[in-house]
């Protein structure tokens, strides 16, 4: 059966004035894929986050969400797309004057009927998924870097959206929790259908959870290669192929 | 037992299995965009105590609300002494429920409550006020060293940063100063104007406006202005250079943030406070002038001379000193704050909050304390 396309983005191109960042960028996120976005520090990930995300309007091109022109629709249609997704920011992006429970709490309470016993009962859950059940009374500022991204990555669950977008989640971990952050991004696309799109140079992330990739060049400011993360090792492009052998091919 | 209601599409169904077990079934949608139940509707179920609980499902869909209520119950179990057998349940519901249940192992000592007695609230207060003054002490000291560095020539100090903080303590503060000093004349005038015209004396609304705006007036309404507009960023910018580990990062370096922090937006204040007092005092001055010869009748001649008759060297003395003194305690308040900034956004908004509070609680000490001196000096 032919794959479902999520997201597709045609010839996109983002820019800061006169800079251009990245050009021409032509890929599509399948339902149920876990789609890597990778390059080397500086080459833009982030900002093709942000243009998917509602955050930034590219200088061309066009992103569609299930075949509706993402930039183009009416604002409220926006808004009701971008409610379908999840962000997970790199640095979390937690809501510093709310206590870890109310940063997870604040969507459902805002986007849902459920009782306020209800709510607390699913944080409960969210921050246990991510390891950090009992936390809830704790305000991010107490909290290390990786709790904050794992908290981070608990309230862009918190409504179960569609599409989970995930930028840099390893960066920061030990081996064993970034291992961990995988494993419940796999189980999240296995269990609940999510979409995932990670943007990550984390080599560990790219081989062992991907399924379908882009390879974003800070040089020529383009994609240079895309498929699936274990076949672009063997790709005919040097530049990915250094870059996915840590420099040594 | 069985708990389904007509808006909401989920199910849940209890029966006994057998003698000792109880069964539970989840039917229908268990997702979020509708009110799911919490754990208490099956209290009642679980207070005939049976020794296990089993699952069976008949799901037309589920999301996370279904593992969530699930962890609760299991975690209800668990203090109930029953066991729990997933079998029953969808596989990816296990799954993450296996997920949950290694993030629950770990034993969290709480955050402390904000929720104290008044009681103790008082207490803290008093004591983090206790803890305060020794501190302010300890930053005057710093502060003190580093002008002795300074003037040794040895403190870690770039005029750059000293002449980008002049321009945007004193240039840049020039509208907002004249708009206040204008106005503040101009309440004068009225003021003077009102009572002086009881006994016909109208002219010597010049003496109150100018000796006012430059004895009291102009360093008051300068220093409570810069108090909020430098003040308060000043702390707003060394607390989020705290925030964001930079004030750290020079303390690794060798580098003393007072002197490469403090010791230049100290200076520009110390600079730029008397040349903003004397301003003021004269567009505080001007707006006299305009006043009383379009509104009074008093010539502008009349009024210019009876103003440098009434004006002498001590009061401009009087306002420098003054203008100086608060400029030193609202840049004092603003790094003060800033430099005992947390680690968050909230923190930072407090610093400011609590640099402007600070400033203008100082400014109005030592302008009482500066009052009764010159008064004892007869100045």
């Amino acid at each position: 059966m032919e794959p479902a396309p999520h997201i597709e983005v045609r010839d996109l191109t983002m820019a800061y004035g006169d800079f251009i960042v990245q050009r021409d960028l032509n890929f599509t996120v399948n339902k149920g894929d876990i789609f890597i976005i990778m390059g080397g520090s500086g080459c833009g990930k982030s900002t093709v986050m942000r243009s998917l995300i509602g955050l930034q309007r590219p200088a061309a091109g066009t992103v569609l969400y299930d075949g509706r022109d993402f930039w183009n629709v009416e604002p409220d249609e926006r808004e009701r797309l971008k409610r379908r997704l999840g962000i997970m920011f790199q640095s979390g992006g937690l809501w510093s004057s709310l206590t870890l429970g109310e940063n997870v709490a604040l969507p459902l309470s805002e986007h849902t009927d459920l009782a306020p016993r209800m709510i607390r009962e699913i944080v409960a859950f969210k921050l246990a998924l991510v390891g950090l059940n009992g936390f809830e009374e704790f305000y991010p500022a107490q909290l290390s870097g990786g709790m904050k991204k794992r908290a981070g990555l608990a309230r862009a669950m918190a409504l179960d959206p569609d599409i989970l977008i995930i930028d840099e989640p390893s960066s920061g971990l030990d081996p064993l929790s970034a291992r961990r952050l995988d494993d419940l991004i796999v189980e999240l696309r296995d269990s609940l259908d999510t979409t995932i799109v990670l943007i990550t140079h984390e080599l560990a992330s790219i081989l062992g959870i991907g399924s379908n990739s882009i390879f974003l060049d800070a040089e020529t400011r383009t994609m240079i290669a895309t498929g699936n993360p274990r076949e672009a090792v063997r790709s005919g492009d040097p530049r990915v192929r250094h870059f996915l052998s840590r420099g040594e091919a | 037992m069985s708990s389904e209601q007509t808006r909401q599409q989920w199910r849940l169904e209890t029966g006994p299995d057998s003698a000792d077990t109880l069964e539970i079934l989840f039917a229908g949608r268990w997702c979020l965009d509708q009110e799911l139940p919490s754990v208490d509707v099956l209290r009642s179920a679980l207070g005939s105590r049976p020794k296990r609980l089993t699952f069976r499902t008949d799901l037309s869909a589920w999301d996370t609300g279904l593992p969530a209520f699930l962890f609760s119950l299991i975690d209800l179990c668990g203090e109930m002494g029953i066991e729990v057998d997933q079998e029953g349940l969808p596989k990816g519901v296990r799954r993450l429920l296996a997920m949950a249940e290694a993030g629950r192992e770990r034993k969290v000592s709480r955050a402390p409550s904000d929720r104290e007695s008044l009681l103790a609230r008082t207490g803290t207060a008093t004591i983090r006020f206790l803890h305060g003054a020794p501190e302010m002490l300890h930053f005057l000291g710093e502060i003190s060293l580093a002008f002795v560095r300074l003037l040794s020539g040895r403190a870690q100090f770039r005029w750059s940063d000293m002449w980008v903080e002049i321009e945007e303590v004193g240039p840049r503060a020039l509208v907002i100063v004249s708009v206040i000093s204008f106005l503040v004349g101009l309440i004068l005038a009225y003021l003077g104007a009102d009572q002086l015209r009881l006994v016909g004396a109208q002219i010597f609304i010049a003496d109150l406006v100018a000796i006012g705006m430059v004895r009291e007036v102009a360093a008051l309404m300068t220093g409570i202005i810069i108090a909020g507009r430098t003040g308060s960023a000043f702390a707003a910018q060394l607390g989020t250079m705290q925030v964001n580990e930079e004030i750290d990062a020079l303390r690794i370096l060798g580098i003393s943030p007072i002197d490469f922090l403090v010791l230049p937006r100290m200076l520009a204040l110390l600079l730029m406070m008397p040349l903003l007092t004397l301003y003021s005092g004269f567009v505080g001055m001007l707006a006299g002038l305009l006043i009383a010869s379009s509104i009074f009748d008093i010539g502008m001649f009349e009024y210019y001379n009876e103003t440098v008759r009434a004006l002498e060297l001590k009061y401009f003395i009087v306002g420098l000193v003054k203008g100086t003194v608060y400029g030193a305690v609202v840049a004092y308040a603003g790094c003060l704050r800033g430099m005992q900034c947390g680690r968050s956004a909230v923190a930072v908004g407090e610093a400011a909050t609590s640099a402007v509070v600070t400033a203008i609680l100082m400014i109005t000490i030592s302008a009482s304390i500066l009052t009764i001196v010159f008064y004892q000096l007869g100045i």
